[in-house]
């Protein structure tokens, strides 16, 4: 059976020059980049180097550059940490409402332990306006994350409006980049942020690595107390193969972004223009203009997400509903919901994203797929019957 | 996530649709939940369940279970398919993830529903 991955958003295959790239870090020289002996300092000098060119593509210093064990453990470093170091100023963050879970979970514990959160509304395309920012900061403001972009409706941020407003009032700004880099240019100087998380698997990278990129002179509390590694600030041995790996990737991917960024929105462009065509009662979530090219959402009307998603996948197709996070529970999407769509609506919405092995010839076997399975699944609908036998009104 | 039953039977759902001539109907769960059965049902004079169809909305989980519910009462008395629980649909089904055992319970009430809607519809006309 033909099999096609549309799910380029939860996590992509490594590139093989990536893992050609880290291999001998598994074997030969695996030392432990903070041992003295030659072995060690074979490690250390292959994540002094990856720091570099990390720093060096987003135009950074190297020691603004932290490695983590993915953007989660970047998103709660940069919130938490940012919060307790900055308290003295105020215990209030400002975030948004369609935030990933990693920044969601932890402003809930930052809650628990007495801090003040609010969480800024979206338009119905699922953008964060300064203006709601402007209303919401105040001088106990600490600390204000906003992502660049959203996982589940590619939604792109006006980070730039964003931080310099949290600036303003004396307030730090992060940003998780997570599903922003590597498919859309990301100038930090620019955008004018103070710390910005990502992950090395969004963009053809190993799993459990990211960055955590902190502004000279930001100074957020350790999340994870060890030795000496990361400059003292994130413990633990370091992931010298994965290291290698992100920082190979993300040369990788900024050095081909506007070839793969030009054939993933032209496959995804095609997807979308087609399904509109082809299927009656689908609503396009999210913003057609700021959004990342590799991302469609839409809401199948008078059937059921998971339902869609299963019978896809007996066809040898993978997308996801809601985010892949929380694919275990019953609560519709957070973010679709933020946007005003009705929760029957989000419960029929699918999250398709595309990347740079996509063709063109699997997103037509895909839209086949998809027309007769979503026709399938109304035909077994009792709502798309009720509807049918209204005439057609809703 | 779900077993090789329960997907056979939500991939090849069994007795799906609306059924013109049907003298016992109910609809259970609602939109906003996730999930909406309606059952139909044609019993005959002797209370048997002759035939029985259903359109469901909903996940996976929904699917099979509405399926191998309708096989289940599809012959039976009407006493007997009141009795039917949803512990006996997923041991039909061979068990189902513990996040969607509460959609077991839409068969057992949309089973139920459209009884009592026969009994009271049906019956009183007849008496």
């Amino acid at each position: 059976m033909k099999r096609v991955y549309l799910d380029y958003s939860a996590t992509t295959p490594l590139e093989p020059k990536v893992l050609e790239a880290m291999t001998p870090y598994f074997t030969e020289m695996f030392g432990n980049a903070n041992s003295m002996h030659s072995f060690g300092q074979e490690g250390a000098y292959a994540v002094d180097e990856s720091r570099r060119k990390i720093a060096e593509l987003l135009n950074v210093k190297p020691t603004e550059i932290y490695f983590t064990s993915g953007g989660t453990e970047a998103d709660n470093w940069a919130l938490k940490g940012g919060a307790s170091a900055y308290k003295g100023k105020g215990k209030h963050i400002i975030t948004s409402k369609i935030e990933h879970a990693a920044i969601l979970s932890s402003c809930a514990q930052l809650e628990q332990e007495g801090y003040r959160v609010t969480y800024l509304p979206v338009d119905k395309g699922g953008i964060v306006h300064p203006e709601y920012l402007e209303q919401a900061i105040d001088d106990e403001t600490s600390i204000v994350s906003i992502m660049l972009a959203n996982n589940e409706i590619g939604s792109i941020q006006p980070i730039k409006e964003l931080a310099a407003i949290a600036h303003r009032r004396g307030a730090i700004f992060h940003t998780d980049a997570v599903q922003a880099m590597g498919s859309i240019p990301v100038d930090i100087a620019d955008l004018g942020v103070d710390m910005m998380s990502f992950s090395g698997h969004k963009f053809y990278g190993p799993k459990g690595i990211g960055v955590l990129y902190i502004k000279g002179g930001i100074k957020p509390d350790k999340l994870i107390a060890g030795g000496h590694q990361e400059r003292t600030r994130r413990g633990g041995t370091t992931n010298v193969p994965a290291v290698v790996g992100i920082s190979k990737a993300l040369e990788l991917a900024l050095n081909h972004l506007d070839e793969n960024y030009r054939h993933v929105k032209a496959v995804r462009d095609h997807f979308v223009s087609e399904v509109e065509r082809r299927i009656p009662h689908v609503i396009y979530n999210g913003d057609r203009e700021k959004r990342l090219p590799q991302n469609a959402n839409f809401a199948f009307e008078f059937i059921e997400g998971e339902s869609l998603l299963l019978r896809l996948d007996l066809s040898g197709i993978a997308c996801s509903s809601g985010s892949a996070c929380s694919s275990g529970s019953l609560e519709p999407s957070h973010v679709l919901l933020a946007t005003g769509l009705p929760v029957e609506r989000a419960h029929g919405s699918i999250r398709f994203s595309f990347g740079k092995n996509t063709t063109m010839e699997d997103v037509d076997y895909v839209l086949d797929c998809l027309c007769k399975t979503v026709n399938d699944l109304r035909n077994l609908s009792p709502l798309y019957a009720e509807f049918t036998h209204n005439g057609g009104k809703l | 996530m779900y077993n090789e039953r329960v997907i056979k039977e939500f991939s090849n759902p069994q007795n799906v649709g609306e059924m013109k001539d049907a003298n016992a109907v109910g609809t259970v769960g609602n939109a906003t939940c996730g999930d909406i059965m309606k059952i139909f049902m044609k019993i005959n004079e002797n209370d048997v369940i002759e035939d029985v169809s259903f359109q469901t909305f909903g996940c996976a989980a929904a699917i099979a279970t509405s399926s191998v519910a309708t096989t289940m009462i599809k012959g039976k008395t009407v006493d007997e398919a009141l009795k039917i629980t949803n512990k006996q649909v997923i041991d039909e089904l061979g068990g189902l993830p513990p996040q969607k055992l509460h959609c077991s319970v839409l068969a057992e009430e949309a089973i139920k529903e459209a009884i009592n809607n026969y009994l009271k519809e049906y019956k009183n006309k007849k008496n």
